[in-house]
This record gives structure tokens, sequence and C-alpha cells, in this order.
């Protein structure tokens, strides 16, 4: 199968994303997003599962029989993140102590399972090492943009108590855009993340069908090929 | 050629037995290692919590001794607490201790600090799973409303007066939220009910200190 790396970037960025196209992952997704600090740390904590997760399974997918692969799969994905845990909680026990709730969530992630049984369980190394990570960036931005709406509505702010997460060199992250504003509690309660979820994947197909019709006023010959 | 050889014997259920026991084996190592050695950090990161916690209810001046150090178990009824002890100079000057309060959503873990004459030091909320926004001003970084406990003990408010305003007692509680700051006058009253019951045993200076953990 010849992949280019374009198309591996292209897929998790933005053509097969994996919230805002396979809608997988929602649980964390909405969990999690109360604000864009928090998205952000739940999507870096992903995305060094994903991609651990897919070099490892890609470096002994020979080995793997068909039938039993699904078990192998998430003993490989739950011991990760297991091992994760306990190496920041040791070792960067601030940083634990804002994404602990956050990394027990990885194990039941199906994004990584999905990523690791429709791509990585096919390819070699290397572009595994690029889907995981093009996979987990666009799921980092899209949790970003997911916690970015939610909290400006909700509370508010953006980024707010980011020194936390990335150290007190980000401080300048943290932004308060409405002052003085009572919140708007619906927004960070679970409802709100399936308000803005719902307005987000609209948004990205407005964009979407936008594109297209701007390639059809480009070239009308290809009308007939498009659906 | 071993292509075909290793395709063949796949299917195989003794070969899919023994790699998902390989699989599991490996983790397993894997997972027993690391808790080797994440042990003892992991253990002393806790400690240094705990410690920068039982220092907002108990003044660092307050005492001498290493609170984490001095600890003894009070039971009551099938509950146990754990009590850290602060001691000046030998004399017990005031114990801290968890209490824990039934919230709107899940547990409010507390952290008490009392003093000898039954008075409040401070009190914090180690965790609580409530509503972002209206129960969470039980957090002293959202709001100074858990200040207000401090000095207090059973006698001042009277017993009657250890409720909300709304059930005919001295605390404020919030709008939008009665439950929250209900169950942590309760639970803080009950923590106190818990020292008043076991004074004795709690300043008692000559007990010996129970080993660190």
């Amino acid at each position: 199968m010849a992949l280019s790396y374009q198309c591996i970037a292209r897929d998790g960025l933005w053509d097969n994303n994996v919230v805002l196209t396979q809608q997988l992952a929602l649980c964390p997704a909405l969990a999690v997003t109360g604000t864009a600090t928090n998205g952000l740390g739940m999507g870096l904590a992903t995305t060094a599962v994903l991609t651990l997760a897919n070099v490892i399974v890609a470096s002994f997918r020979n080995a793997v029989s068909p039938e039993v692969r699904i078990p192998v799969f998430v003993v490989v994905i739950a011991t990760l993140v297991t091992l994760v845990d306990l190496f920041l909680n040791a070792w960067l026990h601030d940083l634990h102590k804002v994404l602990g709730l956050f990394i027990a969530l990885i194990v039941v992630n199906c994004a990584i399972l999905g990523r690791v049984e429709s791509f990585a369980s096919k390819n070699t190394m290397v572009p595994a090492l690029a889907d995981g990570l093009a996979m987990g960036i666009g799921f980092t931005l899209a949790m970003v943009a997911l916690g970015g709406v939610r909290e400006i509505l909700g509370s508010g702010t953006l980024f707010a108590d980011a020194h936390l997460l990335l150290g007190s060199s980000f401080a300048f992250l943290e932004l308060v855009l409405i002052p003085d504003y009572k919140g708007f509690l619906l927004m960070i309660l679970p409802p709100g993340g399936f308000l803005a979820l719902g307005f987000l994947l609209a948004g990205r197909r407005v964009l979407m069908r936008r594109a297209e019709r701007r390639a059809l006023a480009a070239d009308p010959g290809l009308s007939g090929a498009g659906a | 050629m071993t292509e075909t050889v290793l395709s063949g014997s796949r299917s195989r259920i003794p070969y899919q037995s023994g790699l998902l026991g390989l699989v599991s084996t490996l983790a397993a190592a894997l997972l027993v290692g690391a808790n080797l050695v994440t042990r003892e950090p992991i253990a002393q990161r806790e400690a240094e919590d705990l410690r920068a916690s039982l220092a907002q209810v108990v003044p660092d001046a307050l005492h001498d001794n290493n609170l984490l150090a001095d600890t003894v178990d009070i039971r009551d009824g099938a509950q146990v607490t754990r009590v850290y002890r602060a001691r000046r100079q030998g004399a017990v000057s005031a114990v801290a201790y968890r209490m824990v309060a039934q919230g709107y959503s899940g547990d409010i873990v507390l952290l008490l600090g009392v003093a000898p004459d039954g008075s409040i030091l401070g009190v914090r909320v180690l965790s609580h799973a409530e509503t972002p926004g209206l129960g969470d001003r039980i957090e002293a970084q959202k709001s100074d409303w858990i200040l207000g406990f401090s000095g207090l003990s059973l006698d001042n408010p009277a017993t009657a007066g250890w409720a909300v305003k709304k059930d005919g007692g001295v605390f404020d509680s919030f709008s939008g939220a009665t439950i929250t700051p209900r169950a942590v006058v309760a639970g803080i009253r009950r923590g106190l009910e818990l020292y008043r019951a076991h004074r004795r045993e709690l300043n008692d200076a000559t007990g010996s200190a129970a080993p660190p953990r």
C-alpha cells in the first residue's frame, strides 16, 4: 500500500479527524472539555499513547493472528496507559495532578483501538508513527476547539489554569475574554458538550460544502462525477 | 518461506493461546517493573501533597514535629479516622484529620485542623465532584466561604446553629446550590463531634506516636 505522508497528515488532521469525522472518542471528548486547557491536556496524553500503541503494534503485526488480535491490542494499550500513568505520577507529579483524571479515560478511548486495528496492524512502523501523530494532533485540535468554545461561552475565559499544565511560562495563554461574566453553566455541564460538538460538526460540514462548490465552479467538468 | 510457515501456524489454537499468554506475561512483567521503580517516588510525592494540605489547616508556627510521622487512628464504630498530631515541645498543639461528606454528586473530602480547645483552625476541601460554577464555591480558590469556619467550635455557634440558613442555622448557602454547603456544614459538625468524643485520647501527650505507615 503506497501511502504518502501528506495523505496521512491530511487524513488525521481534517479528512478523517477522530472527533469531527469518525466521531469516535466522544466519551472523553465530551467529558473533559469544560476548558480549552483540559482539552489540550487530554489531547496530548492521548497523542502520546496513540503513537506508542501504533508503533508497538506495527512492530509485531505479522506475529499476531487475526483471531486473537483484539485482546492482544487491548492488553498493549491498557499496559501503555498504566505505564504512562505511573511514570507521570512519579516524575511529573504536578502534571499528573492535572492530567491524572484523563489518563485512565484513555483506556476507553476507542479511537486508539480503532487506529491500531485499521492502520498500524496493516502498515510498517514509520507510517504507523506518522499516523499516530497525525491522528493525535487532529484529536488534540478538535479537543481544544471544543474546550475553547465551551470555556468562552461558559465562563468567559480561555486557557484558564494553562500554567498548571504547561508550566508558568505559558501563563500568557490565560485570557479573560469577558470580564465580570456571570458564567453560562449549561456550556460547562455535559449538555454543553453535546451542543458545542453539534455546532462544530455543522460548521465543518458548511466548510466542506463550500469547498466542494468552489471546486465545482472552478472546474465544471467535475459536476458529472460529483454525487 | 518463513512468512508462509508463520501464517500457516498462526491460525492454530496453540499458537494463538501461546501468543496471548506471551503478550500478557510481557505486559505483567513490565507493569511489575514499573510499579517497583515508581512506588517510592509516588509515595514521596503523595506525602508532599499531604504535607502541603496539612500546612493549610495547621499553621507551621504551631508545631515543631513532623505531622506525617505522628499519627493515631481513632475508631468510631466501623469508621477508622487517621489523625495527624501537631506538637510543640511535646505537647499536642493541634490535630488534623479527614472527614467525608456526602455531596450533591459523590463524596466531598474535607481536611479539618482542630485546636486543643476544640475550635477549628482551618478547613479545606481536598476533593469533590460538585457542579462547577455552583457547588465548587466550597473550594478556597473559588470563594472564601470555607475560611469562615476558622475559629468556630461546637459551642460557637450552639449545636442548633450548625446548619445552613435555609435549615435554621447560621451558615450561608450559595444561590442555586444548597445541598453542597449543607453537606459540608454537616461534615464539619460531625468532625467536631468526633473530636469531642476522642478529645482525651488525642491530646494525650504521652501517647506513643504511631510509626509512620
